[in-house]
């Protein structure tokens, strides 16, 4: 049912007319210090594929890279705090599979489930449509500035605990109020993922810079170049396809392309169904989530950014 | 001082960490950054404008080469020494407008193009004509070709007014070659503009 050509975020295979399954893989090297952290984070990651899809995860396969020279103390919290998240998700890990690495690489395969007529993809953004974005954005940048050691305690708190979120209750408040069409940001940034959108769906796109969410200390550490390579090289891409307009300050043109781990989900719902879907989000507990732009006629731009 | 930090081979975000470094360490003068990556070159570029620091710019052998210039007060300092000469110089110049967007006020683009040609219009017939039109942002398509308004801005231009189009603007909507009256500038510039002694109108 959804295959490579639309640039979504899993596979779908339809296996009668009530079920469709859903596969995505996804893992990566630590981006945070604590092990059971990093699990945590890299299996919300994976898990998210799932949710973005309309689905809920059945199954998850370990995938590992570890090296030998570490202690193995620091690989099996790692796989607690992946477990930890399967669990919450409600699904089970039935195995995996390591490999040995130099540097430590973790994630998930997962198996999801869904009804063939109530997949989520990314080509179903219907003009009028508003966009919600459910997490805040930042979490590249910040990550640059933990790896030069310019991020504050705080700063790191605040984006690892958004990073450990679950997708989970936005996509089932996404489910039950009707949203068309969503994906979740991950490496090529809101600006990257809400292209592939616009582009699977035919249509443009316009983002409101101002609404956007991002973490705490995002702006202050772009100003000082905390940039990751990947948001400069989503922008390389995206550079014919995106059309800024007004004087919007470089630094959060970049964090617009900043890639993501482990980011929200970017839902295109029609325009009725907005608020209620706004209030169902504040009222499951996400915090943070806005509405940051709506769906236009195809344009000449694949989106159009306002300040 | 002058101060230099090799930073080729490294990856982000260690040119902007070593960079900083140097800078923290003197108390005045320059420091030359190099770095053989276009990721290393704009976040280095960006942490120093963003930290009120000049900054020049050499490429050679694929490497840039970013020149750093601190003055004694640290960073925000290095536009105000050129402040009382240019004031004696401009005694009784007219405003200098900065025109940062093709449209004149937000609302419908249509309209905003009309005023933008009302505006320009109402320029040329001004007393004391302007010191200088900055243009900025998505304000460089009204100097280049196929401008409506072109015309006025040439008029302008010949009676005086300097006439100054952002390089980066120019780049990023690729009009370099397009730029129909006026001189390619850079912030450095444009920033002595807006802080010299001229009254600034922002036109957006």
């Amino acid at each position: 049912m959804v295959g490579l050509e639309t640039s979504d975020d899993a596979a779908v295979y339809k296996l009668n007319n009530n079920q469709a399954l859903i596969n995505t893989v996804d893992f990566f090297p630590p981006m945070v210090d604590d092990p059971y952290l990093f699990g945590q984070i890299a299996a919300a990651n994976a898990l998210s594929d799932i949710y973005a899809m309309g689905g809920k995860p059945l199954l998850a396969l370990n995938l590992v890279c570890y090296p030998s020279c570490l202690p193995r103390e620091i690989l099996s919290e790692i796989l607690r705090g992946g477990a930890e998240k399967v669990l919450e998700a409600e699904a089970i890990i039935a195995g995996g599979h390591t490999v040995e690495d130099d540097e430590p690489k973790y994630g998930l395969a997962v198996t999801g489930i869904v009804h063939p007529d109530k997949v989520t993809a990314n080509s179903h953004a219907g003009a009028g449509d508003l966009l919600v974005l459910t997490k805040p954005l930042g979490t590249g940048i910040i990550n640059t500035a933990v790896k030069g050691d310019l991020a504050g305690e705080d700063v790191i708190n605040r984006a690892t605990e958004t990073m450990r979120i679950l997708n989970k209750d936005a996509a089932e408040v996404m489910i039950n109020t009707g949203a068309r069409a969503c994906t979740d940001i991950t490496g090529f940034g809101l600006l990257g993922h809400t292209a592939e959108m616009a582009e699977a769906s035919n249509v443009s796109v316009e983002i409101w810079a101002k609404e956007i969410p991002l973490l705490p200390g995002t702006m202050d550490l772009a100003a000082m170049g905390m940039i990751p390579a990947g948001a400069y090289n989503n922008r390389q891409y995206l550079q014919e396809k995106v059309n800024f307009k007004g004087q919007i300050k470089s630094e959060l043109e970049l964090a617009l392309f900043d890639p993501q781990t482990s980011g929200g989900l970017l839902i295109a719902i029609p325009q009725d169904k907005a608020d209620r879907l706004m209030q169902e989000l504040a009222g499951a507990g996400v915090e943070g989530a806005a509405i940051i732009g709506r769906v236009l006629r195809q344009g000449n731009y694949l989106i159009d950014v306002m300040l | 001082m002058w101060k230099e930090v090799d930073c080729r081979g490294l990856n982000c975000p260690q040119p902007v960490i070593n960079t900083k470094k140097a800078l923290e360490s003197i108390p005045a003068g320059k420091v030359t950054t190099i770095v053989d990556n276009s990721v290393a070159r704009n976040n280095v570029t960006l942490f120093a404008q963003n930290a009120g620091y000049r900054v020049e710019e050499k490429e050679e052998k694929g490497c840039f080469y970013l020149t750093i210039t601190k003055d004694e007060a640290g960073g925000k300092q290095t536009v105000e020494k050129h402040h009382p000469r240019q004031r004696e110089q401009q005694k009784a110049a007219g405003p200098v407008y900065l025109i940062s967007s093709n449209c004149f006020g937000q609302g419908s683009p249509d309209l905003g193009a009309v005023l933008m040609k009302s505006l320009m219009l109402t320029l040329t017939e001004s007393d004391p004509f302007p010191e200088a039109l900055i243009f900025l942002n998505s304000g460089v398509y009204l100097v280049s070709q196929g401008s409506e308004v072109l015309p006025y801005i040439k008029s302008l231009a010949e009676k005086g007014t300097t006439v100054l189009a952002c390089g980066t603007c120019l780049e990023y909507y690729r009009l370099k070659d397009k730029l129909a009256v006026g001189k390619i500038s850079n912030m450095y510039e444009i920033n002595n503009k807006l802080t010299g002694p001229g009254k600034v109108i922002s036109i957006s």
